[in-house]
This record gives C-alpha cells, sequence and structure tokens, in this order.
C-alpha cells in the first residue's frame, strides 16, 4: 500500500523509473553497437543527464523501448528484458543473452525517493556499464560484421529464457530497494556456444539444424510473431555536431539535478556512524525543478516494430581485437576458428590468394575495396522481396521466414562517393555478396585439377630438395 | 564503525599486472565517484555528470569502464606504474599487494591532527607467473580476461549491496568526504597502498603511504 508515500515521492519515483528503464536499455544495446564508448564528464549539470551519468540517447532505441513499454513501467509481474541475439549471414541466428528489469514486492517504506533511491539507481547504472563489457556477447559485439551481425529486443511482461540453451548463467548486476518494491537488474547469458564453434565456412554442406534452441516466441502480449530484432549498429553523431546530443526526448522531462545538502538519510542512517555534523534536514531533496507531467506514451503493443530502418553504419574499431599474426596459415586458422576473425586484419597483410590454401574463395572477397572497416550490414527489404533476402534465408532454417524485420536501407559505405566509380561501392557489395559458385569447387573439375597437382608434384619436390639449404638458414632466422 | 574490507586476488603475467591494476581500481572507483557538488543557497546542491570510457586491454582479453578523467587516470596509472615497478625489482617469484582505502577525515582540536577514518578497503592480491612459450601466453591472455571479468562481477556485487556510505556532506564538510581536487569529477576521498613480500614471504619494503590528493595539509 502506498499510503506512506506522498504524491510528490510517488511522482518522482515512477518517473525515476521510467527513466531508469530507458537509460538501462540504451546502455545495454550501446553496449552491444561493437564500437568503444566514451562520453564526457562535465562539472556542470544539464537537465538531460539523467542519474548524473553521461548516456547518449540513441533515438530509435528510446522510440523502441517506449512502444514495448506502451506507457506503463516495469512493476511487480512486469519485467522489462532487453534480449541481444546474434544473426548470421546466412540467416541463423542465435539468443545470446537476455537482460531483465523486474520487481518483486519487497517494499522499503523508509527509504527516501528522491535522495537515496536516485543514487542507488545511478550506482547501479554504473554497475551495468562494467557488466556489460564482462559478459561473452560483448566480445562476439565487437567483432560483429560480416559474417554476423548483434540483434536487440525489447519486451515486457514475463521473462524468456528458453532461448539461451542449456547451462545458462545469470549475473545479478544489483538491486534497488524502494517504497513500492525491489528492483533487480540482471543478466541471463548463454554459455553454450557450440553453434559458432562447430560451424565452418563451407558453404558446400551448410550445417543447418545445429541449433535446438532456436528462437521462440515469448508469450508476452505481443500480438505479431516471433522477430528477430534490431540490429544493434547505429552510428551516433559525433558530440562535436555541435548540438549535444538530446538526453531526453520528451522535452518536457527534466530530471533531477538539484539535492538537499545532507539529511535525508540522517534518520535512516540513525544506526550508523558518521563522522560529520549536518545541518537540519529539508523535507523533500528535489529541488522545484521538475516540471509537468510526462505526455502519455501512445498505446501500442509491448513488443517491436516491424521493419525498424537503420540508415546509419557503423565504423568499427577494427583491427584492435586480435594480434596480428605473421604467420599466414595461423591467420587463416584463426578466422576458421573464430567467427569474423578475419575482418579484423588489415586487409593488406593477407590476401587469400597469396596463400594457395583450400577455402581460399572464401576469404574476404571486395574487402580490398573496403579498408576502412566498414560494419557491413548483410543489406534485406522485407517487405519487397529481393535476391539478396533469398540469399540471406538459407533453406531449412527455421522461423527465418518470419525474420523479415531485419532492415538495412540505404546501405552507405564509408568514404564511397558515387561519381568516382561507374558502380557505386554498395552496389558492387551487394552484387558480390552471394557470388555463384566457384567453378574450381565443383566435383568434376576439381578431380581433375588434383590429378594435374599430383602430376607436377615431383617436380615441385625435387625443387624444394635442391633448395633445402635456403629454408633451413630461413627456418634458422626465425628463431 | 568497522571498516569493510574486501580482498581480490588474480595471477597475471608481469606485462598484464598494469592492466590487471588498472582495470580494478578503475572499476571500483567509477562506483565511487560522484559529478562535482555545486552548492546553492538554502543548502541545495547540484551534481555534475560523470562520463564513462571504454579501454581496450593489450595483453589482456578484457575491457573495461573507466570514469571519464584523465586527471584522475593519471594518478591512477602513476601508483599502478610504482607498483608494478617495485613488483619487478622484487624477483621473479614476487607476490603484491595493492590495496585502495576510502576514508573520511575528521576534524579534530588542535594541537591534534586531522583523523583519517577508512570506511572501505579494496585489497587487490597480485601473484606474477612466467610463461615458457608463445602458446601459454595466448591461453593466459583469455584466462586472465575471464578472470577479471569474475573480479568486477565481485566488485559490483560487493557495492550493490548498499551498505555503509558516508552521508552527503555540507559545503563545509565536502572536503572531509570527498576528494574536491580533480576539476571534472569527485571521487569519494582515497589512497593507494602497496606492499611487496618477496618469494621468502618476508616484506622487502614497508607499506608505502602515498597520499594522491592532500586537501588539508597541515
Amino acid at each position: 500500500m502506498d499510503s506512506d508515500l506522498s504524491p510528490q515521492d510517488k511522482k518522482d519515483l515512477d518517473k525515476f523509473i521510467k527513466f531508469f528503464a530507458l537509460k538501462t536499455v540504451q546502455v545495454i544495446v550501446q553496449a552491444r553497437l561493437g564500437e568503444k564508448i566514451c562520453t564526457r564528464s562535465s562539472s556542470s549539470p544539464t537537465g538531460s543527464d539523467w542519474f548524473n551519468l553521461a548516456i547518449k540517447d540513441i533515438p530509435e532505441v528510446t522510440l523502441e523501448a517506449k512502444k514495448a513499454l506502451g506507457g506503463q513501467l516495469p512493476g511487480i509481474g512486469r519485467s522489462m528484458c532487453v534480449e541481444i541475439s546474434l544473426k548470421t549471414s546466412e540467416g541463423d541466428s542465435m539468443e545470446l543473452e537476455t537482460w531483465c528489469l523486474e520487481m518483486n514486492e519487497k517494499c522499503d517504506k523508509d527509504i527516501k525517493v528522491s535522495y537515496t533511491v536516485y543514487n542507488r539507481l545511478s550506482v547501479l547504472l554504473k554497475s551495468l556499464l562494467a557488466i556489460t563489457r564482462v559478459t561473452p556477447a560483448y566480445k562476439l559485439s565487437r567483432k560483429q560484421g560480416h559474417n554476423y551481425v548483434i540483434l536487440y529486443r525489447i519486451y515486457f511482461g514475463e521473462v524468456q529464457l528458453s532461448g539461451l540453451g542449456e547451462g545458462f548463467q545469470t549475473v545479478r548486476v544489483g538491486v534497488v530497494s524502494t517504497p513500492v518494491g525491489t528492483l533487480t537488474l540482471s543478466c541471463a547469458y548463454r554459455t553454450n556456444l557450440a553453434f559458432m564453434s562447430n560451424r565452418q565456412f563451407d558453404r558446400s554442406a551448410p550445417i543447418m539444424g545445429i541449433i535446438v534452441d532456436h528462437f521462440v516466441d515469448p508469450p508476452c502480449s505481443n500480438q505479431r510473431p516471433a522477430n528477430m530484432g534490431h540490429p544493434c549498429n547505429y552510428r551516433a553523431p559525433d558530440e562535436e555536431d555541435g548540438s549535444p546530443f538530446a538526453g531526453v526526448q520528451d522535452s518536457q522531462e527534466v530530471c533531477t539535478t538539484s539535492f538537499s545538502t545532507s539529511p535525508p538519510s540522517q534518520a535512516l542512517h540513525a544506526g550508523k556512524e558518521g563522522g560529520v555534523a549536518l545541518a537540519p534536514v529539508q523535507p523533500h531533496g528535489v529541488d522545484a525543478h521538475l516540471t509537468v507531467e510526462h505526455t502519455p506514451n501512445t498505446p501500442g503493443s509491448s513488443g517491436d516494430d516491424v521493419g525498424l530502418s537503420q540508415s546509419g553504419e557503423g565504423k568499427r574499431d577494427g583491427g584492435r581485437r586480435s594480434d596480428s599474426p605473421s604467420d599466414p596459415v595461423e591467420s587463416l586458422n584463426e578466422f576458421t576458428r573464430k567467427v569474423g576473425a578475419f575482418v579484423n586484419k588489415p586487409s593488406s597483410e593477407i590476401t587469400a590468394a597469396s596463400l594457395d590454401l583450400p577455402f581460399a574463395a572464401f576469404a574476404p572477397r571486395g574487402l580490398e575495396s573496403e579498408e576502412d572497416d566498414l560494419m557491413v550490414q548483410p543489406p534485406a527489404s522485407p517487405p519487397c522481396p529481393s535476391p539478396l533476402q533469398a540469399s540471406l534465408h538459407s533453406q531449412g532454417s527455421e522461423g527465418s521466414g518470419q525474420q523479415d524485420d531485419f532492415v538495412m536501407v540505404d546501405f552507405k559505405p564509408a568514404f564511397s562517393k558515387d561519381d568516382l566509380l561507374p558502380m557505386d561501392l554498395g552496389t558492387f557489395y551487394r552484387e558480390f555478396q552471394n557470388p555463384p559458385q566457384l567453378a574450381s569447387l565443383s566435383l568434376h573439375i576439381s578431380s581433375q585439377s588434383m590429378a594435374d597437382d599430383l602430376d607436377s608434384l615431383p617436380e615441385k619436390l625435387a625443387l624444394y630438395e635442391k633448395n633445402i639449404d635456403e629454408f633451413d638458414a630461413f627456418v634458422d632466422m626465425l628463431h | 564503525m568497522n571498516c569493510r574490507s574486501v580482498v581480490l586476488e588474480v595471477t597475471v603475467e608481469a606485462r598484464q599486472v598494469e592492466e590487471a591494476m588498472l582495470s580494478l581500481l578503475h572499476t571500483i572507483l567509477l562506483h565511487r565517484s560522484s559529478g562535482k557538488f555545486h552548492y546553492k543557497k538554502e543548502g541545495t546542491y547540484s551534481i555534475g555528470t560523470v562520463g564513462t570510457v571504454d579501454i581496450d586491454c593489450d595483453f589482456i582479453d578484457f575491457t573495461f569502464v573507466r570514469i571519464s578523467s584523465e586527471e584522475l587516470d593519471r594518478v591512477i596509472r602513476k601508483a599502478v606504474s610504482e607498483f608494478k615497478d617495485a613488483l619487478s625489482n622484487s624477483g621473479s617469484d614476487g607476490v603484491g599487494q595493492i590495496s585502495l582505502e576510502f576514508y573520511q577525515k575528521k576534524k579534530s582540536r588542535w594541537p591534534f591532527s586531522d583523523e583519517c577514518i577508512p570506511w572501505e578497503v579494496w585489497s587487490i592480491k597480485v601473484n606474477v607467473v612466467n610463461l615458457a612459450n608463445e602458446q601459454e601466453r595466448q591461453i593466459c591472455r583469455e584466462k586472465v580476461g575471464e578472470k577479471l571479468g569474475d573480479k568486477v562481477i565481485n566488485i559490483v556485487e560487493v557495492i550493490n549491496r548498499h551498505e555503509y556510505l558516508p552521508k552527503m556532506p555540507t559545503q563545509s564538510e565536502v572536503d572531509n568526504v570527498f576528494d574536491t581536487s580533480l576539476k571534472d569529477v569527485q571521487p569519494y576521498l582515497h589512497k593507494i597502498t602497496y606492499q611487496i613480500t618477496d618469494s621468502l614471504g618476508t616484506s622487502v619494503s614497508t607499506t608505502m603511504r602515498r597520499l594522491l590528493k592532500d586537501t588539508l595539509a597541515l
């Protein structure tokens, strides 16, 4: 019963919870963009920095979150969940983690809303920032690009963890008690990434059906079928844009920026010692800067939008994650072992053609022309079928027919100009995204070339034996 | 009042010491720092905004978040660098411990000097190992990354218990609780100390006390 909570406190608390939920979503999605986040501290507060943290607001993400919440707040039995999943360019998908903001009935009537709850929510957001870099999906998201992308989906209602496979782990980010309940923020993440490690880049025999715990329909009030969610690839405008990124979309909302000195906690911490003598209390910490009631969100079904288009592309911090091995064979092994590892290498270092290795055809195609580390999305336009879309959904992939919401419109590769080439770089990439089967890999021709190779083998061996000293000297040089 | 004490232990290669320490210390300070306070009349104050920066480690498969403050970063790096040098000078099997202590100042009457009362101490024990070959080093990169991730989760868990924190001070008392010398952020008053033991287990250097900020030097 909220009879102990004053109307002002109740209003403040609702506002805090609402913006906490929105900021939580922002932190999670931004942590899965694949880029390093950097924001500036500012000694003078602005009205838009909720919880005294510089967390940018990506408008699409806020929109999705508000839609999912549908004007409600996370409450008892109504959890807000952000689901992070991975989708390969072949159309396979896998849920990686689910972040849940839940509330239970355990109340703390004595806690001060405007002061203690606010500060604790701020600490919880900081913890979320730290923990989002620690779960396994972070490393995967930093390497996204050519082979797979990371998607997010927000839903409201009951938590669904069955898509995470067996043996998923849970980490609790933190709890904050409030007079209306206890908020808990946690993350359940998949540990069984067998799908990723077994996957070979062998187009002739795609390994399908390994994922037994595919996307399932959430039982929430969403009347739409399961959908993939939205790509985490938004490229936010730089801070040097001039206008600071609008922290709060609803211009009528101003966050708490003022507090009273000490004391609201004096009664609370009566039992605890402190060394500081304090001035008398003010009943409400919040200054009268808080303004008008927010306009209610347009009611919509909780769940995501179909066909959200992302027109920005991201620039990934390439080349950082893996060491650049000097041995080209090792690098090739690396890219069969790790997903998308080869996208980290500057293309000038290895060209597959020079390696004379099997599956050389699957080395970065067209990467030479994309030296500036594109974060490339396999473009797909769900409403109108395109040949590309057909290639994204390989046969037999379950549920992929419904997964048409992943839209990439206006593919703009970085640094490309239309007038430089007769063919637009984007068109080039799209065309070469799905090339025809390489002739040398078709069976009858390969057996022919195999015979030729075998014939030339004795000659090659003789040559190498002749030059054996040279090879030995080279090997010694490496030690 | 009892001081809360948390001990974390990590085993790393020599070249990973610096980044491992930075990651953990910065994670703690991220939670123990606030924006700058601006006191106004009528006993109210507003708080500045804290930014964050993702830092990728070069020798560990790990990324951590630190507060966006170059001044604070410099101070922490300096302390960690001294610790690392002391550790490497002590011998290859050295074990060391670096401590981050949060304290409050309590004013005393003259002639007694102010008391520093710690309310939270984080101790990070470091075991340095030597690895034989590149393959082991590669495995170590990943393993240490995972371990640091576990430590971050431990840190977050302790902090989110919301146990004792100093009360928010009035304007006249703020320097007894917070370090107000930085221009963009305001961490709680803290100091970093370290201790090195050699492989025999004896202390080769006594605890070196380094006050990072001395706002009320007498």
